[in-house]
């Protein structure tokens, strides 16, 4: 029996149980034996002209190596400009007048925002010393939020002449919503988050015999190296990324970003290794956040419960430089109408800088921006026609026979069962007599009220499929086999499922498969981990390259056996070469692999399928309401996430897990934010309500496998099922709990105060 | 000033400044990395470990505070032959960990827990992790690792 779809325990824990991970902060290398530590010196003030700097008392105090500011950075080309203004709707950062310095030079955009770099030689000499750099601030109004964004009264770039980075036009058809018995318009706020790894930023350099290392943490070894290569105008041949263990990424972590870029500059500039990692202080002021779009839906339909027209407008706000935020919302756009049959859907948005941290991927990325959207719009529909908000789904969600179905937002999903989907949970979730203990509570009139809260979604998952994703299998002399995958695990179990799939195809134990990642002397070619594609990309890749090395191998069995190479079998039970028929003559891997001459079966494999996937399912959660209090206490939480044929359950469900806390942490608890001067009020933990385990219920997940079609695993992604589907369902719950007093909406997140507001302003009102 | 602290055992001596905190001088001066800083605000639990048997969170004591006491941290906990934890055990069945930066902290802090209530309910399981943070695994697997670490310690 194949171990593919098996409940395999990792390979990864031991080491990682018994002597921790090694992070960028935990490398005893020998290359970094001597190397200094950065402190970076960052803006206090949201936007401010910088007038002068003065960083002589920091040079003088103890330890420092040196301080450096934007007048040191003589020694780099100038940024590669990708010649987008912003007009074309085109992935971003853009160049021209949006571009992004690497330290602030004569302006400073968000807190947060590096100014200076002070080196020292020990750790707690950095943060004495940066409290010595004297920078002077001349304060320029703060643009916080959409209005201020687009009155364009203060611009962040001035010679950009607009706030407005990104825009699609509006749309107009006048008789979109003709026709429709019911319409209902609502504005919504998807707001900022703080992605919050555990492990925040991190990295290492040193430049040494004309060679850059760089130890980061990163999703994307591969893709770091390229950005370094073009902002050091290096030959990507002069430098090697290293991703060790990494603590987290969650979309924040793709490639290198501004800070670990300065980091390795200066490390080149001044000669010496550097180690710089963060304080979770400066991780939630400095690192990308995600989410921060405000949208207004409109739906229409018909009183029995037929959606016949949605419209999304969307205002992104991508803080203050447009890097990958202004792409968010082309993939919000791109996922709007979601699962379901809607004749006439329509999408516009526009991308806004404004004086906060920029944003960028959040595990979701745009996707669950359009699923909170659609779900909370057809949760209002449904109210306004009193119609049960799970039969309006059912009625409305594309019916199986109508696969692949070419979305009116473009994409084609491939595969989908969505009424199934949606009739299991409420099966196992007991629908029908949850909403009879809900009507029984409200006929009592208990303070603790109930609300139940459905989402449907389907996702777009390896959305650059014809990016790729590499592998190189290498079965040695002595039986063993190692895996360079150009995907990069950080936490997903990559290690444990790739030598799965090894063992899979060749028998070869997986105690006895090496996984290597994230190091680009190693691998030079690969994309990473993000957008849900390492699976269906990378863990075919390895896949193929496994059966190329069993073709490989099958000739020199052969030869071995003095047999035709048609005649033989591979028992992949035992991982023994034989003649078909004839077991008590075989050879072990390691006969035919040292036969072969050592590291000689081989295979490297740049795969694509061309074609993203779509994930689907259904998310219910079941709340209580505190109505004096406005408390919300999510009590259940029910999924189905079909992500495809499933390798390993125990880490499809990790991955669900993971994405369910998160969600119901936006709809419930985090929220990055900021007053009107542009001051964080949320930057650190004690303030950035992270979920904690006192906060959640286990998880009912569901199985259910539909395989995808095009690629030979049938894999889709699972990585952001959870915070595309929880996310909903967990804020359809508020607002179901109390909708009995007239409620229709409450915006995320809903925290006690928010919903004791709305509570007690519908009571006014009655 | 002159620290001396008994970690996983073994006798850790150092000059050390005043500030120093307890964390820092696991890694940087006894050379041990597995704890981790996750935060500046006490709020994150990745760098708990054993003070004199009780769970703390070693980047709210300073080093000096540690003097003459005994630390003990994740990697102190497998037995002979590196035959892990029960509760390390637990978490490995039960895939209580991902990314795995949390982890160590999360182990002790379970340690601890079971230390002082080997039968825990779910709920006392989830009240007691409160302040030991998890980005990846949702908490489900975490609570289920102790719990099953539990119910081996009691059978």
């Amino acid at each position: 029996m194949s171990i593919l779809g098996t409940r395999v325990v990792r390979t990864e824990d031991p080491r990682l149980l018994t002597a921790g991970g090694t992070y960028v902060d935990d490398l005893r290398v020998p290359e970094l034996a001597d190397a200094a530590r950065v402190t970076f010196v960052r803006s206090p003030i949201a936007h401010a002209l910088i007038t002068g700097i003065d960083v002589s008392a920091a040079r003088e105090a103890e330890g420092v190596v040196a301080v450096l500011t934007a007048a040191d950075i003589d020694d780099l080309p100038p940024p590669p400009d990708n010649g987008l203004t912003g007009t074309e709707g085109a992935p971003l950062p853009l160049g021209g007048p949006w571009s992004e310095p690497l330290l602030a030079v004569d302006r400073v955009r968000f807190v947060g925002e590096p100014v200076a770099m002070v080196i020292t030689n020990q750790n707690y000499q950095g943060e004495d010393a940066a409290e010595l750099v004297s920078v002077d601030y001349e304060p320029l109004p703060a643009v916080i939020g959409v209005d201020a964004a687009l009155s364009g009264e203060s611009l962040l770039f001035p010679p950009a002449g607009s706030n407005l980075a990104v825009t699609t036009g509006t749309p107009v058809d006048p008789a979109a919503f003709d026709g429709c018995d019911v319409v209902v318009e609502q504005t919504i706020v998807n707001q900022r988050l703080a992605p919050v790894p555990m492990e925040g930023r991190a990295a290492a350099a040193r430049w040494a015999d004309g060679k850059l290392t760089v130890w980061v943490s990163s999703q994307n070894a591969q893709i770091g190296r390229l950005i370094l290569a073009g902002a050091f105008g290096l030959d990507p041949g002069a430098i090697r990324v290293v991703a060790p263990d990494v603590g987290g990424g969650f979309g924040a972590k793709i490639g290198v970003d501004r800070d670990a870029l300065l980091v390795a500059w200066a490390a080149k500039h001044i000669g010496r290794g550097l180690r710089w990692a963060e304080t979770r202080s400066e991780n939630l002021l400095a690192m990308t956040h995600g989410r921060a779009q405000q949208q207004v839906v409109k739906i229409g339909g018909t009183r029995e419960g037929r959606i016949l027209a949605y419209r999304l407008e969307i205002v992104q706000d991508t803080g203050a430089y447009p890097r990958m935020g202004g792409f968010l919302p082309f993939l919000t756009s791109l996922m709007a109408v979601g699962p379901y049959d809607i004749g006439h859907v329509e999408t516009a948005y526009r991308v806004i800088v404004t004086n906060t941290t920029p944003i960028s991927a959040y595990r979701g990325a745009g996707r669950p921006e359009a699923t909170a959207a659609v779900e909370r719009a057809v949760d209002l529909f449904a109210a306004e026609i009193g119609m049960d908000p799970a039969q309006v789904r059912r009625i409305n969600l594309i019916p199986p026979d109508k696969f692949p179905y070419s979305s009116p937002c473009g994409p084609v999903y491939d595969t989908g069962g969505y009424v199934k989907a949606l009739d299991t949970v409420l099966a196992a979730a007991g629908y029908e007599e949850l909403r009879a203990e809900q009507a029984r509570r409200r006929e009592r009139g208990d303070v603790l009220q109930l609300g139940i809260g459905v989402a449907s979604y389907v996702e777009i998952t390896a959305a650059d499929a014809n990016g790729g994703e590499t592998a190189r299998l290498v079965v040695h002399g002595d039986g063993s086999a190692t895996v360079y995958t150009g995907s990069s695990a950080h936490g997903q179990g990559h290690h444990t499922a790739w030598a799965m799939l090894v063992q899979a195809e060749l028998g070869i134990d997986m105690a006895m498969v090496e996984v290597v990642h994230g190091d680009t002397d190693l691998i030079p070619e690969g994309v990473g981990t993000y957008g849900s594609r390492s699976l269906q990309l990378g863990g075919v890749a390895v896949y193929k390259a496994a059966v190329e090395v069993k073709e490989q191998a099958r000739q020199v069995a052969a030869d071995l056996l003095e047999a035709s190479a048609d005649d033989l079998e591979l028992d992949t039970e035992r991982g023994i070469w034989q003649v078909r028929g004839d077991p008590a003559a075989g050879r072990t891997w390691a006969q035919v692999a040292s036969h072969a001459g050592d590291d000689v079966l081989t295979a490297f494999v740049n795969y694509t399928d061309g074609q993203p996937t779509f994930p689907f399912g259904t998310h219910l959660a079941l709340v209580e309401v505190d109505t004096e209090t406005g408390k919300v206490r999510l009590l259940r939480h029910v999924t189905v996430d079909d992500a495809g044929t499933v390798v390993n359950p125990v880490l499809a469900e990790g991955q669900r897990h993971g994405g369910i806390a998160q969600g119901v942490a936006q709809a419930l608890f985090e929220e990055m934010a900021y007053d009107a001067d542009g001051n964080p009020v949320t930057g650190s933990l004690i303030d950035y309500a992270i979920i904690t385990a006192a906060e959640l219920p286990s998880f009912e997940l569901l199985a259910s496998e539909t395989p995808a079609t095009i690629n030979p695993l049938g894999a889709k992604g699972i990585g952001e099922a959870g915070t595309i589907g929880a996310t909903p369902a967990a804020q359809n719950a508020v607002v179901d709990a109390v909708s009995y007093l007239g409620i229709r909406h409450v915006d995320m997140p809903a925290t006690p105060a928010r919903v004791w507001a709305a509570i007690s302003e519908a009571r006014e009102s009655r | 000033m002159r620290v001396s602290v008994t970690v996983n055992g073994s006798q850790v001596a150092a000059d050390v400044a005043d500030r120093t905190l307890l964390v820092h001088f696991v890694r940087d001066v006894a050379g041990l990395t597995a704890t981790n800083v996750g935060c500046d605000t006490s709020s994150c639990g990745a760098c708990t470990v054993l003070l004199d048997g009780r769970s703390v969170k070693s980047c709210t004591v300073l080093a000096a505070q540690a003097d003459g006491r005994e630390v003990v941290t994740v990697e102190g906990l497998a037995g002979e032959q590196d035959q892990m934890h029960p509760v390390q055990e637990a978490f490995r069945a039960e895939h209580g960990l991902q990314c795995g930066f949390c982890t160590p902290g999360m182990v002790m802090a379970a340690v601890s827990l079971l230390a002082e209530n080997p039968a825990p309910t779910e709920e006392e399981v989830r009240t007691a992790l409160e302040g030991n943070l998890c980005r990846c695994t949702g908490y489900h697997n975490i609570v289920r690792a102790v719990l099953a670490a539990a119910s081996d310690n009691s059978a």
